[in-house]
Formats: C-alpha cells, structure tokens, sequence
C-alpha cells in the first residue's frame, strides 16, 4: 500500500514536471557549455553536463515530454483498436472471431522491436513511426483480453434481457458490454505504458526513434556512453535511473488499479 | 451427552450496528438431525460456520461452541485444524464451487486422509471407495473430474468425503438447495441412511421450513440473529406458537393452498445496519404492544404474545 | 394469446425439446413445471427469441411473430429472469434502466412520469430510482425486473424461476404482487418453474415436462390434485411434510423408465 502510494505521487509528479518542463529546466537542453563537458554535478549544471557540454537536468526535464507522450499514445492507439477488435470477435464470434483471433497472433508472433524498426528503416525516424509500430504490436495483447472478456460477458443474463426488451445487439454491445469491460481492460493497458516506456527509449537508444538532437532519455543514454568512456557514468546513468523509476511507478500503479477492479468484480 | 451443544453464542462484526447473533443456544445429539431453518441475513449459516471455527475476519465471539464438551472458540490453531479433519464435517449447498475442478474425485476423497490422518495410499483409497459405496456410488467415481458428475452425484461425493473420518457431527448447509427436488429426495434419503448407520449427529440448515419438518428430529427457528422458537418438527410445523413461524408457514405456497391471495409478511428482515431495542420482528408482527419494542423476548418460544397454552 | 405448436430444439444428439405444444389465453397464467434437464428453460428462451427452434410455429393473437421488427416483438413477450442481480446491468441505477426501455419504445415522449408510475405499480418508491441493483435487496431487485418488463406493455410476460432466488416472506409478496398486476392490465404469464407450490399459487394451468416432452397438462388445481401421469406423481411425492419418506420416494423415482411415453390422460383434446 506504501509501495503504491509513493508511486502515485510518483507518476503524478513527473505528469507535472513534464507538463512545466520548459519553464523547469535552468538551461537549453540544446545548449552547448563546452567549459563544462563531461563534468560532474555544479552550481551551474545541478546534474552535470554531458559529453558535448549539454545540461543532463534539462536535458531530463524537457525529455520527460517525449518519454511521457510516446508511451500514453501507445497505450491509447492499441487500447482503442485492440478493445475495438476484441469486442468484435468476441461479440460477433464465427468467422470474424477467426479472422482477427488469427490475425492477432499472426502480429503476436512478430517480436514489436523488430517490427518497430522495420518500420522506421522503412518511413524515417520520428515520433509517430515508432508509436503506429509499437501501438500495432501492443494491439493483440489488448484485444486478447478484451475478446475474452466479452465471451464471458456475453453470457451474463443482463444482456440476455436487453435484447428481450427489444434493443439491438449494437445499442447492447456499446452501451452495456463496454463500459462493463473497460475498467478491467483500461487497468491492463497501464502496465502497457512501462513497457512502450522501455520499447521507445530503447529504439531512440539505437537511433531509431526521435530526430538527432531532441532530448529524449533513451538518446541520451546512447550520447553518455561517450562520457562513459571517460570516466563520467551520470550522463548515462541518470536517464537510466528515470526510466526505470517510471516503469516501475506506472506498473505498480495499474497493476494495483487492475487489482482492485477484479476485486471488485469479483 | 451432545456432540453439539451452543451456548449464549453473540457474535459481532465490524460496521454492523447489531450483533450478528444475539445468543444463540442450540443442542445436537448423537444420531439426531437437528434442523436451523431461517431466511438469509437470519445468522443461520454463520452459526454453523461457527462450529467449525469459521468466523468472518474481524469478527468477536462470546459464549461457547462446545463440540464433544470442548469450546471450540478457545481452541488453538492447531487443535482447530484436528477438529475439521476428524470431529466435524460440513457440507456445502453448492458442491460445484467447494470441490476442485482439476483433481479427480480419487484423489479429491484421498488428499485428506492421507495429509491429515496420516492413511497410506491403498488405505486411503480403500475407504475412499467404502464410502462412494455407502454413498450409493461405484468406484468408478474415484477416475472422474467433478465436471463428469450431475449435481446430484456431486453432492453424494461431497458427503462421502465429510464423513471419510468417521466424524460425530456433520453439519449440512442448504445441502439441497441448488438441486432438483427428486434429486433433493435423494440426498435426504441418503443422509438419513447414513445417520442411522454411522450414528452422526446432523445438524441441517436449511430456509425450507417443510423440509426441516420432514426431515428433522427438532427444529430451531432463526430470526435476525436469535433462535425465536424451537421444539419437535411436529409442534414446530404442526402447531407453531411464535407469530414469525406461523406468518412463515403461511406465507409458504403449499400444494393444499386455496385459490386466492397467499398471506405474505409484510416488509423484509432488518439489516445489520439497524439497532435493534426490542424483539426484531416488531415491523412485520400484527401482535406487537409497547413491551415488544422496548423488551428483548426470551424463552423456548421468544414472543410476549406467544399463541398455545403458556407464553 | 400466445399459442406454440411443436417446438424441436436439438444439442448436438439430445432432444431439448420435444414436440412441444401449448396455448396460452389472453390474461391467462400458465405454469410449465419440470426439474433441470426437462426442457422447461429452453422453451421459455425459444420463445423469448434467446434461442432458434429446430421446427414449430409460435403465433401471438394467430399471426406469426414479426421477424424484423424487434420492438413489436418485444412488446408481445417480455421476460423476467430467475437472478435479478444477474439480469440487471450492475451499472445501471434503476431509474435509468426504466428510462432507456421507455425510450426505446415510445421516442420523443418524456419518461419521467411513466418511471414513476411503473416503480409504484411494483410497490417502490420513487426515491429507490437512484438505487443500483447491488444496493437493493433481492425483493426489490426482483421488482426493478419486472417494473422493466412492464414498461413496454407485453401481452405476455415469461417468469424464468422469477421467485425461487428469494426468501419465503419475499417470495409470496412478489407472488402476490404478480397476481395483483395480472388482474390489473389483463397480461399473461407463461411461469417456468420447478416448485409446485409456487404453480398452485400462481397460475390456472400447467404443463409438466420430463426430458423435453410435455407428460401431463390440465387445470393446474386438477393436476396437482389428482395427477395422471407416473412422473407428475414423482414430483408431487418429492415435496417435503411431515411424515414424508425420501427413501420411498427416491427408490420410485429409480423404478420410473427413464423417456416414459407420454401419458393416456394429456392427450391433446384437453389441451388448453
């Protein structure tokens, strides 16, 4: 309970910090102190600087945006589309449910780095690219879910006595199925958020996610290894540190979310 | 002597405003079947739980629970783990939900035995099969998952497994009433049977007040956590004094009901949200006075205004 | 006048049901008795349109029942569910679930009246609307149930084990209360039930059915007085009272043939 309360204020403080980030960070994260380069932590530069003499601190702060961003847009994307596809097959059944329970293992059985990347090689790096990819490759674990939800709603006497009062199946399946799955489906996709957090760091990590330049944490790992190099492990370490803290806070958080509501439903 | 013997049993929970049970005293003896009957929210199912030491988490118990003579409240940990596994059974309304999908009856029957007795393998299925015998079924069970089985061979197992050990009381909560009513034949001729056999004490809970009469060597009538009338199935069914057994039997459609309205209570049990001054069933009594709101009744028929001879 | 003329529903190689024919009267109230298995569920959603028959005809006032237009046709039959808190959207405060169904079905005019006249003709009040299910009891959520299957005005009303969940002194209020509303707006009941009790209690005929076949119908007081067939005997004798032998019984109920014929006495010139 202590655990997931310091990781709720946790997760709730960097949503703030990423949201004020420009008017947080004390430097450019672009700007370039050659005088301080690869040095440890100062008055000036509370985090140090890295190897090209880039503030780490507002480096970290303005990238927090992108490490925040990417992971909701996933999270929404798949959530969306694979609670989309799940409720269908799981609501229709027949050849339907055949058709998109196998397409979905088809993508399962793709590893989503491996996809990710084939499909920045193929339209360039960027945000977006990286996020379609990921969204596509996280879509069949949501829509698993949420198939099997429905196939077990289904069989709840409520939506039985909706269609005997004459409402279509339709008008049953949106108004009264979903919001009965969502909080189970929703509280599942959270835990999704530290892992699209990990996915995209580590494809910026290998020059596959953000334009050069922009701050993100998983560059800036790549960038502290030249500092490693000489001696200087904070370049590299810090945003290390920040990206584990974040997917642990925000899978301690969903995964007691996705506790409670099955308690609840139980 | 009495294999069950409760006495002054009060139980509190945490949030609720009244005791659960608000002194409960009850008798089982050896080879007798004694039946609690009650609607739900009564205390019915709590009070036999209690004999097992089952009380819900946060709950305070006074009185004593005496099984053999010994209070099972007092017990140790330990001692209450020897009491389920050889001195008292129960078994369960629904068997579906209190067996384990995945064993196979075999070994479902034999996990006890040999993890708290201490019985080797082929003793352990020997008696397994001696008592899906004296259940009425063959040892073919024994290689079947529970999901192979109706409800009412399901029920039968359960049985077979509560009295494994042989136990002095076997507790038998709403043991039919997910079944058929042929089905519930069965089972009810089966527990007979067996009681008469074995010489286990039977206490039966159950909410069907004609079934407590047919079955039962004394009936305990519950409401709203007290026991409001007890005595012979015979005078309990035949000539019932307090105004709740009477509104109760009325209220059930019979077979010889005449055509027209059926006498229903009106409104419903007090919750455990509600204080309770006087006698619970105030609300819904057509003999309430000033004395039953402010006094608690007590006595075999807990009524002031009890019907028959004496009060 | 609801009138079913030999419904099939097959599973795989088991007969559901099996040639199943009966009519019920405009505000009549007809019991189908029977134990699990019997078929008496099935028909009951068959008819409900929950499932497809095999083969028969189900007619409402001599016609057919429209296949496209869902509201008429849920305005012929309505049903009530054995578990209100499992037929009632968890989600949904009561209220609001009457309003949906009045809106369906009469568009454009305002509810709120109509809400509060159904919660009162079920005997709730109107500050119980903002109730969920999860927070009445099982009584009242029964009430909510058939509040919602009054809304649209069926003509016929199927109770699926509509009492068997609930508490003695509950049960004959609701009993009581459906008796009251059927003499009130002339609806009929088809009551699928396993307790005879309950069928004396609440309708003028009955059918009683074993292994999906109809075995015995008639005047519901004349079956239980005097049943004709072996397997209506059965189950009369299988209700508990005093001086009651369940071993007697159950070894009769062991000595019935498993698939009897159907008996000399429900012929079809008495049916109903």
């Amino acid at each position: 309970m202590r655990l997931y309360r310091t990781c709720l204020v946790f997760a709730g403080a960097l949503v703030l910090v990423a949201l004020a980030a420009p008017l947080l960070a004390p430097h450019d994260p672009n700007g370039v102190d050659l005088g301080a380069a690869v040095s440890g932590p100062s008055a000036v530069h509370l985090l140090g600087a890295d190897a090209s003499g880039r503030d780490t601190l507002s480096r970290l702060l303005i990238g927090s945006r992108t490490a925040l961003l990417g992971p909701i847009a996933v999270v929404v994307f798949s959530t969306v589309a694979g609670a989309a596809v799940g409720v269908a097959a799981g609501w229709r059944g027949g050849w339907l449910d055949t058709v998109l329970s196998r397409g979905s293992e088809l993508l399962l059985a793709f590893p989503a780095l491996l996809v990710a990347m084939l499909l920045v090689a193929l339209y360039g790096p960027g945000l977006l690219t990286p996020v379609i990819a990921l969204s596509l490759a996280y879509l069949p674990y949501v829509s698993r879910l949420a198939r099997g939800l429905t196939v077990s709603e289904k069989q709840r006497p409520y939506l039985d006595s909706y269609r005997v009062q004459g409402f279509s199946g339709l008008a049953i399946c949106v108004r009264h199925l979903v919001p009965n799955i969502a909080p189970t489906v929703l509280a599942q996709s959270t835990v999704n958020f530290g892992y699209a957090l990990l996915d995209l760091a580590a494809l910026s990590y290998l020059g596959l996610g953000l334009p050069p330049l922009t701050p993100d944490w998983g560059a800036m790992i790549n960038d502290g290894q030249d500092a490693m190099m000489q001696g200087h492990f904070l370049p590299a370490v810090i945003p290390c540190v920040a990206i584990v803290l974040t997917v642990v806070a925000f899978n301690v958080v969903g995964g007691a979310w996705a506790d409670r509501i099955s308690r609840r439903a139980a | 002597m009495t294999v069950l013997s409760i006495e002054d049993l009060r139980l509190e929970l945490p949030g609720a405003s009244r005791p659960v049970l608000a002194g409960v005293d009850l008798e089982v003896r050896p080879g007798q079947t004694v039946a609690l009957v009650g609607e739900s929210g009564s205390g019915k199912s709590l009070t036999s739980r209690s004999v097992l030491g089952l009380l819900p988490p946060g709950a305070r118990a006074r009185g004593a629970v005496r099984v053999a003579g010994e209070d099972v409240l007092t017990m140790t940990p330990a001692r209450l783990r020897e009491l389920r596994s050889r001195q008292v059974s129960m078994v369960f309304q629904d068997p579906r939900a209190a067996i384990n999908p995945m064993l196979r009856i075999g070994a479902f029957l034999t996990e006890s035995l040999r993890a708290n007795l201490g019985e080797s393998k082929t003793g352990a299925r020997g008696r397994a099969v001696e008592m899906l015998a004296a259940v009425g079924l063959t040892d073919r069970a024994l290689r079947q998952y529970p999901h192979q089985l109706s409800g009412g061979m399901l029920q039968r197992v359960m049985i077979a497994a509560a009295l494994l050990a042989d136990p002095a009381l076997l507790l038998a909560d709403e043991p039919t009433t997910a079944l058929d009513v042929s089905t519930q034949t069965e089972i009810v001729a089966l527990l007979a049977d067996l009681r008469e056999r074995f010489g286990t004490g039977l206490l039966f809970v159950t909410h069907d007040l004609g079934l407590a009469a047919a079955i039962a060597d004394h009936v305990y009538v519950m409401y709203a956590g007290r026991i409001v009338e007890h005595g012979t199935a015979e005078t309990v069914f035949a000539a019932p004094r307090h105004p709740y057994t009477i509104a109760l039997l009325e209220a059930t459609p019979s077979l010889a009901q005449p055509d027209g309205r059926l006498r229903a209570i009106p409104g419903r049990p007090p919750d455990l949200r509600t204080e309770l001054t006087g006698c619970a069933f105030v609300p819904r009594c057509t003999r309430a006075t000033g004395e039953c709101h402010t006094t608690v009744p007590v006595g075999q028929v807990a009524c002031h205004h009890a019907g028959g001879t004496d009060a | 006048m609801l009138e079913v003329n030999g419904l099939v529903k097959r599973y795989g190689g088991m007969l559901a049901v099996d040639d199943v024919s009966f009519t019920l009267p405009a505000a009549g109230s007809l019991g189908i008795v029977g134990e699990s298995g019997s078929g008496k569920t099935t028909t009951a959603r068959i008819i409900v349109d929950l499932e497809r028959a095999d083969s028969g005809r189900i007619t409402v006032d001599g016609a057919p029942r429209p296949r496209r237009d869902r509201l008429r046709r849920a305005r012929q039959i309505q049903m009530v569910f054995q578990d209100p808190y499992l037929s009632l959207d968890p989600r949904v405060p009561v209220g609001a679930a009457l309003r949906e169904t009045l809106r369906l079905h009469v568009p454009g005019a305002e509810p709120a009246a109509r809400v509060a006249e159904l919660l009162d003709q079920v005997g709730l009040g109107p500050d119980q609307a903002a109730r969920l299910p999860r927070q009445l009891s099982g009584g009242q959520r029964q009430r909510v149930a058939i509040a919602r299957a009054l809304a649209v005005r069926p003509s016929v009303i199927v109770l699926d084990e509509a009492v068997a969940g609930l508490d003695v002194s509950v049960q004959a209020q609701i009993l009581n209360l459906l008796a009251d509303l059927r003499a009130e707006l002339g609806v009929a009941y088809l009551f699928i039930t396993h307790d005879l009790g309950v069928v004396r209690a609440i309708t003028d005929q009955v059918v009683v059915m074993h292994h999906g076949r109809i075995v015995e119908r008639g005047d519901t007081a004349r079956v239980l007085a005097a049943p004709g067939h072996p397997y209506t005997r059965l189950l009369l004798d299988s209700v508990p009272r005093p001086g009651w032998d369940p071993a007697g019984v159950a070894a009769a109920r062991r000595a019935l043939p498993p698939t009897h014929p159907e008996g000399s006495d429900a012929s079809h010139s008495d049916r109903t």
